[in-house]
């Protein structure tokens, strides 16, 4: 099996800052990988390299197809890379405000995606609006309500929905539950696993909660002042963890 | 016959960087060797390493020195050097784990955590239900609480569960950390039943036994890990 | 005669020149939006100076000019444009469709179909079928250039959700050739279906906003839709008080101050021709 996207000799700098440093990553299809560390260690700038939001100064990131062929993200062309966003790719932003058209009712910000490739059946799309709907748990009965009148945990459920309708192979995820109360996020960090593992998704997320890294990946990076530190099985990264500054994280977190 | 899981100079050290670096040796020169069917009891004092050695055989800890060598799709591999990706192909198909304690994961119900390794391995839907149902039953879990999360379950109660998904799959080599140690007397009984048919199919079996009379019953022979020398 | 001091057609060559670059390359791309650089009119933006800059581009001294507003000839606006290029280009008008080589409208197509030849030249306020959805100018062009049409489809999905039906009835956006999405200019919906396939060339010139585009003879224009909510096109239920017609558009006509009204054909011409035929007949 080939790896879906491969990233290699990632480098960045915000003047004399480093976001990024010699940063490589793989991900192959149906893996979980969080990246970890804390504000300001490069973890989101590495999403937005990855996802080809940002163009870095050195090296690249290769995607694969699903016929195979490979594609330098930041040399496929603006189109392409949209392309590949509305379909192969989906990106569930922090703020669901960033991820959701506020003005636009649940069932429209789910359909939109499959609008976007084509659906032209306005049943189909309400049905497909509504499973979903069902899936992310948010009240079907709902599905013409405004988002701006949904709780931030069903906003960011809904943007969940929005994300995977199209069966995405894979999805970046920024600090998915980073504004929730405590007690929604154990429910949406539950709700991503079992999607992921139903719909057998990639997925690079970026979090500093090492517990809902501990739930959702399979693999871990630490990141830290742009460089990855440690990397490797999540299980054995948290257990035994090497690196001075892994240790100082998780030792920092209560149970994780 | 050849091993199904043995060991080649394995060695484990923890440096503790928060604690001005200190570097605490646990476990040298381990010389492990299990054969298909057979059971294998880590015996030692409390404290001379043989959870930290559990944890070293399924990868959840690094080793710090030495191989493990693992049949797996029928060639033997070492996977203290292998990458993330290869352990969870060996966790799927090869490689079993039952701790001492169940990893609960929220608002799953019991019958779908017993079912997930066998899906995980390709089994459908319902097949991999109805074999974790059988499982939940012989250990004496009633029905009732199939269809709920383990979390409220008690100690023993999660401990069955715990059992029944790592018996569920029949891993070729199955590692098991005191996997009686909340069990009354009728469970413990299922227990060793469970262990005594994964040999005949041919498990490798280690584990780690507090209580002597299960132990005796299951372990074909004992593997004495060496306490290491307190470092001065 | 034109009148003296004037170019023809007012504006002067380079700037034809230069429109009906823009208009070329409107042609080759159709349903594109292609900048142009407006120039002063004798009238407000508003009144039609982006149709008007571009009829001034393309008229010739043979041909025979109609101007319509709302589809009658008799407006202010129609009479007082069509007598401005009677000053400035000297040419003939006509209220006749069929008589007309080019045709200026605001808001309407013709009833009485157009052939090879006719040119109708469209006013559009605003020529970005997308502004209402999509603020960011920038972001718009993007969507045309990819192609990027799903949010419009939003749109017609929010309004059968909410009205059980698409609420747009007139401006109803259209994809050309298979590719552009564009604003057919507030037309009523009930016009759509005449720009599919229509055997003249039709150009649009938007003043303010400083944007021509058009559609080639025999090109499809497609009203968007679902396929289980087919595009429909719907006039009035009634015939024109006037001339009796039950395929024409029809305006509401208010006649007096108890309420009173009547239905009657939108388009003068079409609705007197029928009347004059009807009188022959009698």
């Amino acid at each position: 099996m080939s790896a879906l996207l491969e990233a290699s000799g990632l480098a960045l700098r915000f003047g004399a800052v480093p976001a990024l440093d010699d940063v490589s990553l793989e991900v192959f299809p149906g893996e979980v990988v969080a990246i970890v560390g804390e504000s300001g260690s490069g973890k989101t700038t590495l999403l937005r390299v990855l996802s080809g939001m940002m163009r870095p100064e050195a090296g690249e990131v290769r995607y694969r197809d699903p016929e195979g062929g490979l594609h330098l993200v930041h040399d496929m062309g603006e189109a392409a890379q949209r392309r590949l966003h509305r379909t192969d790719w989906g990106f569930v932003h922090q703020n669901p405000r960033d991820g959701l058209r506020m003005r636009v009712s649940a069932g429209g910000n789910i359909g939109e995606r499959l609008m976007a490739v084509g659906a032209r059946h306005y049943g189909q799309i309400r049905a497909e609006a509504d499973e979903w709907l069902r899936r992310v748990e948010i009240d079907p009965a709902r599905i013409d309500g405004m988002p701006a009148l949904f709780s931030g945990g069903m906003q960011q459920r809904l943007q969940i929905a929005r994300t995977l309708v199209t069966r995405p192979r894979l999805v970046f995820m920024d600090e998915p539950t980073g504004g929730l109360d405590v007690s929604v996020q154990a429910r949406l960090l539950d709700m991503i696993r079992a999607l992921v593992a139903d719909l057998g998704l990639a997925v690079v997320i970026v979090t500093h909660d090492i517990a809902a890294a501990r739930l959702l990946a399979h693999r871990l990076l630490v990141m830290r002042r742009g460089q990855v530190v440690e990397h490797g099985l999540t299980d054995r990264v948290l257990d035994d963890p090497q690196h001075e500054y892994t240790q100082l994280l998780v030792a920092s977190v209560l149970a994780a | 016959m050849s091993a199904a899981i043995r060991t080649e100079g394995l060695g484990k050290s923890f440096t503790l960087h928060l604690q001005g670096g200190v570097r605490i040796p646990v476990l040298e020169d381990v010389e492990l060797c299990v054969a298909a069917g057979e059971c294998v009891a880590l015996a030692g004092p409390s404290g001379a390493g043989k959870s930290t050695l559990m944890r070293l055989l399924y990868g959840n800890y690094g080793a710090g020195a030495g191989r493990i060598l693992i049949r797996h799709r029928g060639a033997e591999i070492d996977l203290a050097a292998a990458d993330a990706r290869l352990v969870r192909e060996v966790r799927r198909e090869t490689l079993g784990y039952v701790s001492q304690f169940l990893r609960v994961i929220p608002r799953v119900p019991t019958l779908d955590i017993v079912a997930e390794p066998l899906m995980a391995r390709g089994a459908v839907r319902e097949a991999a239900r109805a074999r974790a149902a059988e499982l939940l039953a012989r250990l004496n879990l009633p029905a009732r609480l199939h269809g709920l999360p383990p979390a409220t379950f008690s100690g023993g109660e999660q401990q069955r569960v715990n059992l029944a998904r790592g018996f569920a799959p029949g891993y070729p080599v199955l590692l098991l950390d005191e996997p009686t140690a909340s069990l009354d007397a009728g469970n413990r009984a299922v227990v060793v039943g469970l262990i005594r048919a994964a040999k005949a199919a041919g498990t490798a079996v280690i584990g780690i036994f507090h209580d002597t009379e299960v132990r005796d019953q299951v372990a074909d022979r004992l593997y004495e890990v060496q306490p290491m020398p307190v470092a001065a | 005669m034109t009148a003296l001091g004037y170019n023809f057609g007012y504006l002067d060559e380079n700037t034809k020149r230069m429109i009906r670059r823009a208009l070329l390359k409107a042609v080759a791309v159709p349903g594109h939006q292609v900048p142009f650089g407006a120039r002063e009119m004798p009238l407000p933006y508003g009144w039609g100076t982006g149709g008007i800059a571009v009829t001034a581009s393309v008229i010739g001294a043979g041909d025979r000019l109609k101007v319509i507003d709302q589809g009658a000839d008799d407006t202010t606006n129609a009479v007082s444009i069509r007598r401005f290029f009677a000053k400035v280009a000297g040419v003939e008008t006509t209220e006749r469709t069929g008589e007309a080589t080019i045709i200026q409208t605001r808001h309407r197509i013709p009833e009485t179909g157009l052939r090879e030849g006719q040119i109708l030249v469209y006013q559009v306020p605003m020529p970005e079928p997308l502004f209402r959805l999509e603020p960011r100018v920038a972001e718009t062009r993007r969507m045309h250039a990819l192609a990027d049409y799903g949010l419009m489809h939003v749109k017609l999905y929010e309004d059968i959700a909410r009205h059980g039906h698409v609420a747009i009835s007139y401006n109803y956006p259209v994809l050309v050739g298979g590719r552009y999405l564009m604003s057919p200019s507030p037309i009523p919906a009930f016009d759509n279906p005449k720009m599919d396939r229509m055997p003249a060339l039709q150009l649009f010139g938007a003043g303010r906003e400083k944007r021509i585009y058009a559609v080639p003879p025999y090109t499809s224009v497609k009203s968007l839709d679902f396929e289980d909510h087919p595009f429909r096109p719907v006039r009035a239920d009634a015939p024109c008080a006037l001339c009796g017609s039950r395929e024409s558009y029809l305006d509401e006509v208010v006649v007096d101050d108890k309420g009173g009204r009547m239905f009657v054909c939108s388009d003068t011409d079409y609705c007197n021709t029928r009347q004059a035929a009807r009188e022959a007949a009698e």
